[in-house]
């Protein structure tokens, strides 16, 4: 102790002195990083969900586009819900670190409204070779905010059916019809299940988040003549044919659904009517192109019929994950050529040469449908699949007028924490810790705190 | 006479079975710890299709596959430029802690400062807010200074982040330095950076190890910011990480691969100090 404050004033410098040159090293340092990052030159910066068509897309950019254009594209590549919240980040600062995004026909919308979009409409007009009469009616309309302007191009677009094996349907003699019934669909799942040993009669998701159970329970609410709002925002969760389309579905998925059915999302199905646990699933038909695929222990051995219904003619949903350009975005334009290939007759082409016609990010186009190649890799499900989407009707998906667009779900952002909460509710009733009754009754209360702000804009 | 002899003898026997029980619990233990870390590795030498059936199938086939594919993962951008961001941040914000706590560990166990006992509680109070709270203001200071996806950003945030910490450790191993050392090096004529750089140092090296090696644990495996705070060229390596995770397909035995991979560096700085550690951190257990 006796030296302390001994030469004080020189350590004082000397700390000073270090605590000084390493500013000035952190300062050259992020000069250097930052000029790397701004980047220069023609590129355009690209957020993806980790989907398997994304993911070809991204291998086949720089041999491609990259070539052709000379425009470097850097994509990040995140799973789902990381993907949305970087976009939602990204976007509602306008922070401008990614040009483009994959975006769902969900928030299109309301991302349009909060002018956090770029609208493509000039774009269009321009790029005659783009063919925007080429879209399907449902995508381009999902896709229009409410202004009327476009503020998305679709990479994929799906719809709902159902998948059936067909090997396992003649061995027992059963006869499914190409417009089935719900009721229809609970019967054949009774007498299919056990059909071959630890084979159940049907895969449902039953996993928590908006995007997983409430999908297709939502879909099985509409036809079944309910919805989550109605036009002047009164929850209606705990009306009779909300609450019978949910015992349906919780009954069926309890009674003859996959094992682990509170667990199982698309991923859980897609895997247990791959390896024979489930002889029925009803989710989108995007998974045709797995099921389909070289790879898959049961190609031609599925059947595709329509949405199941109750009270309205088709019950499918409608989604996309579409191109969104950031309106802070440096380089539109880029994005725009980025866009105009990924969406293209041409790239689809491209894919089927490549990867096989089974994988074409198909659902968006109507000149798809009407390729032989196309139509030849996917003789099983083409035809079912375009109806499907084409017959989704976003803005009228059940018996009464809705507040919002949106088929599988109600077009505000505070759906997606609503959708989530009540999904978990939902997820609990599956997995038989609480009634029907209760889940919906504890629903009804969170929807209609949301109803109540809406009501009063 | 006989009683005399037999009870060491039961007492020995006692003692070694209880020593055998507790060997077999350390083992448990240590297999209860170790487990996680070899599924993960048994699964990345799987099939996709093998290491997503339930029951897990222990015995399926051994693949590289899931190697192959983390390393020229689609567009030919692979793992390197999060690998290498990883190692900037990890490496650069470790040195950066080193160089500030010494000198602060210093001024708190040597040659203390007045009331520094405060001055200690002071820097451990920055770590009592939790990290995700100054996400935001954080987030929006460095977007409005252009600093975003900006890898000297994490740098910056990992020494802040780690330093207390550091100091901390750093603090107990310098106070069991005897102050004798450091007088006998004075009476020589030592100065303050050769004091540092010739008497602490050696002594409080293997303290230093296990500082720098925590360090750059947790900024290597920092995953809050990095994800909220990067973008298209910062990436680190667990971000990276992530980005194998679908909804729609099989993914288990790539990230398990990606898991092994990414943990890889970590565990070589950790068995390459491993004796200096065990020394660093027993020092100042006992007194």
């Amino acid at each position: 102790m006796a030296y302390r404050g001994n030469r004080r004033s020189r350590h004082t410098a000397q700390a000073v002195a270090a605590a000084g040159a390493a500013a000035a090293l952190l300062a050259a340092c992020s000069g250097a990083g930052g000029t790397a990052s701004s980047g220069g030159g023609e590129t355009v910066n690209v957020l993806m969900v980790n989907n398997p068509q994304m993911i070809e897309l991204q291998k086949l950019t720089a041999d491609h586009f990259t070539k052709e254009t000379g425009i470097k594209v850097n994509f990040t590549v995140l799973p789902e819900n990381d993907v949305r919240d970087k976009i939602s980040q990204d976007f509602s600062n306008q922070a401008g670190q990614y040009d483009v995004a994959t975006i769902s026909n969900f928030e299109i919308p309301f991302f349009a409204k909060n002018r956090w979009l770029h609208p493509l409409d000039s774009y269009v007009a321009k790029d005659k070779a783009f063919d925007q009469g080429d879209i399907l009616a449902p995508m381009r309309e999902s896709l229009t905010a409410e202004d009327g302007k476009l503020y998305g191009q679709p990479f994929y677009g799906e719809s709902s059916f159902l998948m059936y094996r067909k090997d396992v349907f003649a061995e027992k003699g059963l006869k499914m019809s190409d417009s089935p019934t719900w009721q229809q669909v609970a019967d054949l799942a009774a007498k299919a299940d056990g059909a071959k040993p630890g084979m159940k009669g049907i895969c449902l998701r039953g996993q928590p988040g908006w995007g997983e159970v409430i999908a297709p329970l939502t879909t099985v609410v509409n036809t079944f003549g309910g919805t989550w709002f109605t036009k002047d925002w009164q929850a209606r969760l705990t009306a009779p044919e909300f609450k019978k389309a949910t015992k349906f579905y919780v009954d069926l998925v309890r009674r003859h659904g996959e094992a682990g059915a509170a667990q199982s999302g698309y991923a859980e199905c897609l895997n247990n009517l791959a390896q024979g646990k489930v002889a029925m699933w009803y989710d989108a038909t995007a998974a045709a192109g797995s099921l389909e695929s070289a790879k898959s222990p049961v190609k031609d051995r599925i059947g595709y019929v329509q949405a199941p219904v109750d009270k309205t003619p088709s019950s499918g949903w409608l989604y996309t994950w579409a191109w969104g350009v950031q309106k802070a975005s440096k380089h539109p334009d880029n994005a725009w050529k980025f866009i105009s290939w990924a969406s293209s007759k041409k790239y689809e082409a491209l894919v089927g040469e490549k990867i096989g016609w089974e994988n074409v990010p198909a659902g968006k186009r109507a000149s798809t449908y009407g390729n032989a190649d196309y139509r030849k890799a996917a003789a099983a499900f083409h035809e079912v699949t375009k109806r499907s989407i084409t017959g989704a009707d976003p803005r009228n998906p059940g018996v009464q007028p809705r507040p919002t667009i949106g088929i599988q779900f109600v077009d505000i952002p505070e759906f997606s924490d609503l959708g989530t909460k009540v999904s978990q509710e939902i997820s609990a009733a599956i997995a038989g810790r609480q009634s029907v009754d209760q889940a919906l009754n504890k629903s009804q209360a969170l929807a209609e705190k949301v109803a109540k702000e809406y009501r009063g804009r | 006479m006989t009683v005399h002899t037999v009870a060491p003898h039961r007492a020995a026997r006692a003692a070694r079975r209880r020593g055998l029980a507790l060997g077999l619990l350390a083992w448990l233990a240590g297999l209860a710890f170790f487990l996680p870390v070899a599924w993960m590795v048994l699964t990345s030498l799987h099939s996709e299709s093998d290491a997503a059936t339930n029951p897990p199938s222990l015995g399926a086939g051994l693949t590289l596959d899931a190697y192959r594919e983390f390393f020229d993962s689609a567009a030919g951008t692979g793992p390197w430029p999060a690998l290498i961001n990883s190692f900037t941040a990890s490496t650069f914000s470790t040195l950066f802690v080193l160089l500030l706590a010494l000198p602060a560990a210093y001024a708190l166990s040597i040659r203390r400062v007045r009331k520094w006992t405060d001055v200690l509680f002071f820097f451990l109070s920055t770590k009592m807010l939790p990290a995700v709270a100054g996400l935001l203001p954080i987030y929006l200071i460095a977007k409005n200074s252009g600093m975003l996806d900006n890898i000297w950003l994490l740098v910056i945030l990992y020494t802040s982040m780690n330093l207390p910490i550091a100091v901390w450790m750093m603090q107990s191993f310098l106070a069991d330095i005897p102050v004798s050392i450091i007088e006998a090096a004075q009476i020589d004529g030592a100065r303050l950076p050769s004091i540092l750089a010739r008497v602490v140092a050696p002594v409080a090296g293997p303290g230093l190890a296990a500082t720098a090696l925590i360090c750059f644990i947790f900024s290597w495996n920092e995953m809050l910011f990095a994800r909220v705070l990067t973008g298209v060229t910062a990436q680190t390596a667990p971000v990276f990480l992530t980005s194998f995770i679908t909804s729609q397909g099989l993914f288990l035995a790539k990230v398990c691969a990606a898991s092994v991979v990414i943990s890889l560096p970590v565990l070589a700085a950790g068995f390459a100090a491993q004796d200096k550690l065990v020394q660093g951190l027993s020092l100042g257990a006992v007194k």
